[in-house]
């Protein structure tokens, strides 16, 4: 009387398998690469299907989820290291300099003191963050940094935080960062086309903003701080994706609003319905705001419990994060010598 | 594992939660002295214990005092001991208590849980975020009412010594479900905990001696069946509060009869969780996991029968299956574990059972891929498909983790398989548009209706049953009344009916013959047997005849009464302005009904007059409250209302006393009608010549056929067929007290409200005999939760 559902689930047949890879750095096999989002059609009819979105019900799923699942001792410890490992180590503040930007690509390539990760026995394996995020001016200059290294460089893009430049200068912003070696560009939507309702303009604006991204991925940021509701979050995912979005992300982190678990939930929610619909995985950013290590693990158990584990891959999911890789270096330090660590004993960035 | 594996595995792994705590407080204890009476630990007097045991691996915790009558006799000494001086403190002084237990809970929070998750094998989650949190807010809430007693409760008093028996589901939570609203109305209690579970009672008694309850107010009386039959058959106990199975409701109902006991039980379910087409179909998954997978399905509003609308059924069904494959099974104490074992092999057994015997019948029954620890009591979450109403898993209350699926075409359809049951404790609708959700929530045959939610719970809500899910609300104001008297004016006692007729002297009149007939759904009818009784005046002369109406009558009566739905769906003001019309209708015959109750009573001329004028100004009264006795917004400390409907109880059967036999049927019959019921009306056996004349007033007043029907004959008879007809919702009786003790006796068949006199007679007269005491008992609160928020 039993039948069985992999972890994998959801409908195992379309899903390529991932393989437990380690690092952002280290090159994803050909065989199990995720498969790009061509995009779709915009389709209307799937929007509406999707746009039931319970404020009152989401908020209680994520009070309970945080409270069923803890993670202690080593495991602890082993899911703060893929926090990292899933980070994108990003500095986004207009007094940033080029001695800044390579400051924090050189903690990119370093994150943890050597007796930390000594201690740790993870000297076999390159664990560190997924990609540093910075401004157009400094792609260049992360991009010399972090040669060799794999990780990527992502570039804040189209006006960013607002979106309210001209489509063509937003569109030439996209693919100067392209020319200077940004190989992930991070998008923000003008939020008003969400309220009013303008779908299609949304969709051929990212349309084009994926075509101007060539072979770099598109993260597409919602600003979900400004569009109000659960259920604009949740349309506006899907007509992201629906234009062929490699990556929803929450927040440009400059809203009065950041990544919540509830506004986190919807858009998991549209990865999945967009997933049943089409069988390609798209990947979830949330930013802004994530500073505590707590924190990081209650979005990787909403990931593992929503999406299952190939969604705790770099490929699939990422923090947007600026302090948070110290707070986890405090509780790694912690797990190790059982002693609370202070900020100035870790490097800063 | 080392670290890097775990880095590639990311799994939860264990997560303990600490228990030596727990076990150092299990060893300082000595079990064999767990009653709490009087303030003191003490043995049984026959030395006998109980052994309660961990879910989890069947080991032994404790050899607990098995309390037996006598012991019991002890407890109820106690606490009738401390009664008087407890009840007469002041309510500040009561709510100092109440506050004083709730935070000394609070302090030892995790104690509780982890002893409580032990104990029964729930969750530490669970115990730790919902069970204990709620049982303090119950205290503290209930402080509150301590000292709101004489505000909003006006001429009630606290009911006396109460006997509390309570499950093992939620032991803690039980306890503080009885224990707050009982100490808040100035009762002392005697609770006896289930025998699975005792532990968190034992140091809940500990919280007590420390909190500076008076010794006595709380008594705490371990042990099985033997216990719980005395504390139901005690004379010195003037109120039973029972959660547990309907079917030991039902026996408690049957030994409580006669006895004048109040009288609440919180019984059975199989609540229907309804997912319309528009839903947040997601989220309403995640209901499903805390409705039926909470507490291992150990609920007994656990949402146990899923309708989904055919055009979402088979997408619905797959995410469901997603998400039981990530439900974790496992050991309570670990915190990551969703589903812990059922409390005791014999459930286990029994739940296996039912699902086997569903599987039989033709159920398909769908379990995850998951392993279960090697010893213990679990049993995987199951969804049962395929199940038709008549299954065993659609019928039975399985308690535990099964969840039996059906499809329903269009809202009616899902309404109807909804309300297809004997039970009818809670449901859950799930649908984005609030005009369908608050359509439907009416229409639910349940005494709680969570609107996109459930298994949401308050101190300030109400909760209970309609139908055989028991009766009596907890928690709330709603709830306070369960432990509160009223002030009746109760008068002497009423003799039974004479068995053989009185000779009555025929003499020779010019007057055209009268017939006298029943009246049911709006005709005038003969008595199926064409009987007829004679009629006396107060000389002794004959005033006519009356049909002698017998059980088929009353079946037509409540058909009737049943099928009559212009009455509760109409709208309280055109209710009111029917009831009006009907008492300027009797005005208009004032006369000739006071005649006819001086020829009948040989009341004087003035008295009888007066009881006419009484009667018109009673259905005024109730036409005037039938848009105003009002339910409540609950505002629980959730992003919630919760809306407390006063819904008509159903079809009330009335028999009306011989004492002021025009004002008795009057008085009973209008807030029962004010409120929406239809009425089955047995009139005074001895003057029923009123209530037939009164037929004609209802006739030309725009009563709708079925609201009030009328069957004359011989009350203790048709009281007692009534009382053994399962569509009858509610009967008041006000006959002798044998009739009343058979008539609730007999009531079990569908656990209707009864209400009687226990055999004594009320002063109609009296300001006291009217309001909202008897608006209360003509309706059923039903509160629904309507979470909001975009």
């Amino acid at each position: 009387m039993s039948s069985t559902i992999r972890e994998v689930g959801l409908g195992a047949s379309k899903v390529t398998p991932l393989p437990a890879r380690a690092a952002a750095n280290t090159p994803v096999p050909p065989d199990h690469a995720i498969a790009r989002n061509p995009g779709m059609r915009l389709d209307l009819g799937f929007m509406e299907s999707v746009r039931s979105v319970n404020r009152s019900a989401l908020e209680r799923r994520v009070a309970s989820l945080t409270k069923r699942r803890s993670i202690k001792a080593d495991n602890q410890a082993a899911w703060l290291l893929r926090a990292v490992a899933c980070m994108d180590l990003t500095t986004l503040n207009s007094n940033d300099t080029e001695e800044r930007v390579r400051r924090l690509c050189a903690k990119a390539i370093n994150p943890f003191r050597r007796d930390i990760v000594e201690g740790l026995g993870i000297a076999g394996e390159t664990i560190r963050p997924a990609a540093v995020c910075v401004y157009h001016p400094f792609v260049a200059t992360a991009v010399e940094a972090l040669r060799g290294t794999g990780i990527h460089v992502a570039a804040v893009s189209t006006a960013f935080p607002h979106g309210l430049a001209p489509l063509s200068t937003r569109l030439q912003e996209i693919e100067a960062s392209v020319r200077d070696g940004a190989d992930e560009i991070d998008v923000v939507i003008p939020r008003g086309l969400v309220f009013g309702a303008k779908w299609q303009e949304l969709y051929n604006e990212i349309v084009s903003m994926r075509a101007a991204c060539g072979e770099a991925h598109l993260k597409v940021i919602l600003g979900t701080g400004d569009l109000a509701t659960l259920r604009n979050v949740m349309l506006a995912s899907m007509v992201a994706m629906m234009a062929g979005a490699d990556f929803i992300k929450t927040s440009t982190g400059k809203e009065s609003v950041n990544a919540t678990l509830p506004v986190g939930l919807a858009m998991l929610r549209a990865i999945r319905a967009y997933f049943e619909e089409t069988g390609y995985l798209i990947g979830f950013k949330p930013a802004g705001g994530i500073s505590t290590a707590k924190a990081s693990l209650d979005w990787l158990v909403l990931m593992k419990e929503e999406l299952g584990r190939p969604w705790l891959e770099p490929e699939l999911f990422r923090f947007g994060a600026s302090s948070l890789l110290t707070d986890i270096e405090r509780q790694l330090e912690h797990h190790l010598t059982g002693h609370y660590s202070a900020n100035h004993r870790h490097a800063m960035a | 594992m080392n670290i890097l594996e775990r880095y590639h595995a990311m799994e939860y792994g264990p997560a303990p939660e600490a228990r030596n705590e727990a076990d150092a407080w299990l060893a300082a204890r000595d079990f064999g002295k767990a009653l709490f009476i009087g303030g003191d630990w003490k043995a049984t007097s026959s030395g006998k214990t109980f052994e309660t045991s961990d879910p989890s691996s069947g080991k032994l915790l404790a050899k607990v005092s098995d309390a037996g009558a006598a012991d019991i006799d002890a407890a109820v000494s106690a606490a009738a001991k401390a009664l008087p001086k407890w009840s007469a403190s002041s309510g500040y002084q009561r709510a100092k208590v109440l506050y004083a237990i709730g935070r000394a809970m609070q302090r030892h929070q995790r104690l509780f849980a982890v002893l409580e998750s032990i104990d029964n094998g729930k969750p530490i989650r669970e115990s730790r975020d919902i069970d204990v949190p709620l049982a303090i807010r119950h205290f503290i809430h209930h402080a509150g009412w301590a000292q709101a007693l004489d505000r909003d409760f006006p001429d009630h008093k606290g009911v006396g010594v109460v006997g509390q028996i309570i499950p093992w589901n939620f032991p803690l939570l039980m306890l503080a479900w009885k224990i707050a609203p009982a100490l808040a109305a100035g009762c002392t209690v005697v609770l006896k905990p289930a025998e699975f579970t005792p532990l968190t009672a034992i140091l809940f008694a500990e919280i007590c001696e420390r909190a500076g309850v008076p010794k006595g107010v709380v008594n705490i009386v371990q042990g099985g069946p033997e216990a719980g039959a005395a504390i139901v058959n005690h004379p010195g106990i003037q109120k039973i509060a029972f959660t547990g199975s309907s079917e030991v409701g039902k026996i408690i109902r049957k030994a409580t009869a006669g006895t004048g006991k109040k009288l609440s039980l919180e019984l059975g379910g199989k609540s229907a969780f309804i997912v319309f087409e528009d839903a947040d179909l997601d989220s309403a998954v995640e209901g499903l996991v805390d409705g039926i997978w909470f507490n291992q399905g150990q609920v007994c509003c656990a949402g146990s029968r899923l309708l989904v609308q055919e055009g979402i059924a088979d997408a619905f069904i797959a995410k469901v299956k997603v998400r039981m494959s990530r439900l974790r099974v496992g050991s309570p104490l670990d915190k990551n574990t969703d589903i812990g074992p059922l409390v005791d092999l014999s459930q286990l057994d029994r739940v296996k059972g039912l699902v086997a015997e569903g599987a039989k019948q033709g159920a398909i029954c769908w379990q995850p891929d998951a392993a279960l620890p090697s010893s213990g009591y679990y049993h995987l979450p199951t969804l049962a498909t395929g199940v038709s109403p008549a299954n065993i898993l659609a019928q039975e209350e399985v308690f535990g983790p099964v969840l039996a699926m059906m499809t329903f075409r269009n809202t009616e359809e899902a309404i109807e398989l909804a309300n297809n049951t004997r039970y009818g404790l809670a449901a859950s609708v799930w649908s984005e548009n609030v005009n369908l959700a608050l359509h439907v929530a009416p229409q639910l045959k349940a005494g709680v209706v969570w609107v996109n939610g459930t298994n949401m719970f308050d101190a300030a809500c109400g909760f209970g049953g309609y139908r055989e899910s028991g009766f009596g609300r907890e928690g709330g104001r709603e709830g306070m009344f369960e432990y509160l008297a009223a002030k009746l004016p109760l008068g002497p006692a009423i003799k039974p009916a004479a068995t053989s007729a009185q000779p009555v002297e025929r003499s020779e009149s010019d007057a055209i013959d009268r017939t006298a007939k029943l009246f049911i759904g709006g005709k005038q009818v003969r008595p199926d047997g064409n009987y007829s009784l004679d009629i006396a005046t107060a000389k002794g002369r004959l005033a006519g005849e009356v049909g002698l109406g017998n059980r088929k009558d009353i079946r037509d009566a409540v058909a009737a009464a049943r099928a009559c739905k212009g009455w509760p769906e109409a709208t309280a003001y055109n209710r009111s302005q029917v009831l009006y019309y009907l008492a300027e209708n009797l005005s208009g015959r004032t006369d000739e009904f006071a005649a006819r109750l001086s020829e009948l009573t040989g009341a004087a001329a003035k008295v009888a007059r007066e009881e006419v004028e009484q009667s018109i100004e009673r259905l005024f009264l109730y036409a005037g409250l039938a848009d105003k006795f009002e339910g409540r917004v609950h505002q629980p400390p959730t992003r919630a209302v919760t809306l407390a409907l006063h819904e008509p109880v159903g079809v009330v059967g009335i028999v009306a006393p011989d004492n002021a036999p025009l004002l008795g049927l009057i008085s009973l019959v209008a807030p029962a009608l004010a409120m929406g019921n239809t009425v089955v009306a047995v009139p005074s056996e001895k003057f029923p010549l009123l209530a037939t004349d009164l037929y004609q007033v209802i006739e030309y007043s725009d009563v709708p056929a079925g609201a009030i029907n009328i069957v004359t004959g011989r009350s203790a008879e048709l009281a007692g067929v009534l009382a053994k007809h399962d569509d009858v919702d509610g009967l008041w009786i006000f006959a002798d007290a044998e009739t009343c003790a058979k008539a609730e006796a007999d009531s079990v068949g569908n656990l209707k409200r009864v209400w009687t006199g226990n055999g004594r007679s009320l002063d109609w007269a009296s300001a006291d005999a009217a309001g909202d005491a008897l608006l209360r008992r003509a309706v059923e609160v039903k509160n629904v939760w309507v979470p909001y928020g975009d």
